[in-house]
């Protein structure tokens, strides 16, 4: 049966306007601007380009502000503005061993070259509310600076232990990637299409999976072996040029945990790689991503996959918040047609099984209780 | 003797690769800002854009294996041509469309080799040494907060 669904238009725009009035707010204090998002919501701004997928400060502080602060509904928009752009091409793979480091730190060696460098760091802060941010206009004091020296940048830790032969190498590749938003993902899915899915999955999601590593569902035993957050170039060879060049500068953070593995009939016991790396400065999504690529990898280095953050398709199939919210809020949308064929049923079983307690009252009710134990 | 103007070739584009990273870097402000100080940039019709579109970023696993696709970011482009046929290109992150146009105008008119040395003086390297202060500003903060450990014996 077709059921006519026209109205509610009206509604509609009337609740569009009062959702325009409820983002404003109390009209007669300053309107929040998409710059000052920009600049001091720096970290929902670094979470809405990662899980966009898309890296434009401008337009993920743009999605913030629109969305009312409800960060998933920011990525969606961010994720929605982007199919409408054309794709000029991919860049050459960054380098980050080359970045401007802000923040690099390593849990496994104390004295290591280039240093500890804790940058602006939340880390070692009491976690007291500071009522001094509540009142404005406060200018904080100028960040102190000290000679570098003549440091180069600093080295891959993971290179120091490679170097010793006690990590296993990464493969040298310049193979093409996989591309997840042009072609569905199947499964068994390989290492750079899950670090593709991992890198735009949700925070929350990744991190309680990479916690429940932690807690022994999966076998892994992380250290970070080095955390490093900083500035690098993006390099892109225009087709019209044939030479590359440089584009512009992006905030990165990335994360090599080193774990230990006790090798296989092919493979003497060494250290093995989990590795994250996350657009901004969302440090503990880069942490969380390089737990998940490491048990991820259980299958191809001769594991047992048991828990559910070491079963691929479970996680690439879950871990996408636009996806996932788009399953779940559609059951608020209408579903009347749907649902009065279901009343309908109901109704009708309702009735067969009132008429057969009827005919024979003790026959029945034994019959029910046998249905009633059997979906228990 | 092929190889001797394979060098040059490289030379000219190593030249022109420098400046073109440095003007993706600019701005639409910073590049009219220097252009104040300089004679007018020759007239050009544009041959393509200014347009927005994406870069797919890539990084690698492990820092230093096979490559895969980190995410994409805003990229603008355009391409213009002078009067005397110079054609200049540019490609920068974000969506300055302004700031693209301008950057392939410099592009176009800094492989005249008549012009070029006071475009370079006048726009280039003044843009060229505020970003390498930015990149050492970063760097001398963040040396500030390299950990300086004291062995306990020496606190005493």
């Amino acid at each position: 049966m077709y059921v006519a669904v026209k109205g509610g238009e009206a509604a509609i725009a009337n609740a569009h306007a009062w959702l325009a009035e409820e983002r404003r707010g109390d009209a007669s204090l300053p309107e929040v601007g998409t710059d000052a998002i920009r600049e001091q919501l720096t970290l929902a701004v670094d979470r809405v380009m990662a899980e966009g997928s898309c890296y434009d400060p401008d337009l993920a502080a743009l999605a913030i502000k629109q969305a009312r602060g409800d960060l998933i509904e920011a990525i969606f928009l961010l994720r929605a503005y982007r199919t409408t752009l054309p794709r000029f091409g991919a860049s050459a793979p960054i380098d980050t061993g080359a970045m401007t480091v802000r923040r690099r730190v390593s849990a496994t060696y104390k004295d290591l070259p280039g240093g500890q460098v804790l940058g602006p760091t939340f880390d070692y802060t009491h976690r007291l509310l500071d009522f001094a941010l509540a009142a404005e206009g406060l200018t904080p004091p100028a960040a102190a600076e000290t000679d570098p020296g003549e440091d180069a940048a600093p080295p891959r830790v993971t290179g120091l232990l490679a170097a010793e032969g006690l990590m296993a190498a990464e493969e040298a590749s310049d193979a093409e990637p996989g591309d997840l938003t042009r072609t569905p993902v199947t499964f068994p899915a390989g290492r750079p299409l899950r670090l593709q899915n991992l890198a735009r999955g949700d925070e929350g999601f990744l991190l309680s999976m990479a916690y429940s590593t932690q807690r022994g569902y999966g076998n892994n035993h992380p250290f970070v072996g080095e955390l490093r957050q900083g500035d690098l170039a993006v390099c892109f060879t225009p087709p019209e040029l044939g030479f590359e060049i440089e584009i512009g500068d992006l905030v990165v953070t990335e994360c090599q945990m080193v774990n230990q593995f006790h090798g296989s009939r092919t493979e003497p016991p060494q250290f093995t790689r989990g590795y994250g790396l996350v657009f901004g400065r969302t440090e503990r999504r880069a942490m969380a991503m390089a737990l998940m690529d490491r048990a991820l990898r259980a299958a191809e280095l001769g594991e047992d996959v048991e828990a559910p953050a070491q079963n691929e398709e479970f996680v690439l199939s879950h871990s996408d918040n636009v996806e996932a919210t788009g399953f779940l809020e559609h059951l608020k949308l209408p579903h009347y047609v749907d649902f009065q064929s279901e009343l309908e049923s109901v109704r009708a079983m309702r009735a067969a099984v009132e008429a057969e307690r009827q005919r024979a009252p003790a026959q029945a009710a034994a019959r029910q209780f046998e249905t009633e134990g059997a979906g228990g | 003797m092929s190889a001797e103007p394979n060098d040059e070739r490289r030379r000219a584009d190593d030249e022109r690769r420098r400046w073109m990273g440095i003007l993706a870097r600019a701005g639409a402000a910073g590049i009219e800002a220097r252009l104040a100080e300089t004679a007018p940039l020759p007239p050009h019709t544009r041959l393509r854009g200014p347009e927005t579109g994406l870069v797919m970023v890539r990084g690698r696993a492990g820092g230093d294996g096979a490559p895969f696709n980190l995410g994409e970011m805003t990229v603008t482009r355009c391409a213009v041509r002078l009067e005397d046929g110079t054609v200049g290109h540019a490609y920068l992150a974000g969506r300055d469309r302004r700031g693209a146009e301008l950057a392939a105008a410099l592009d176009a008119a800094l492989q005249d080799p008549v012009r070029r040395p006071a475009l370079l003086a006048a726009v280039v390297e003044p843009l060229a040494a505020k970003q390498t202060e930015a990149r050492a500003a970063t760097a001398r903060k963040a040396a500030a907060t390299r950990v300086r450990f004291l062995a306990m014996e020496t606190t005493r």
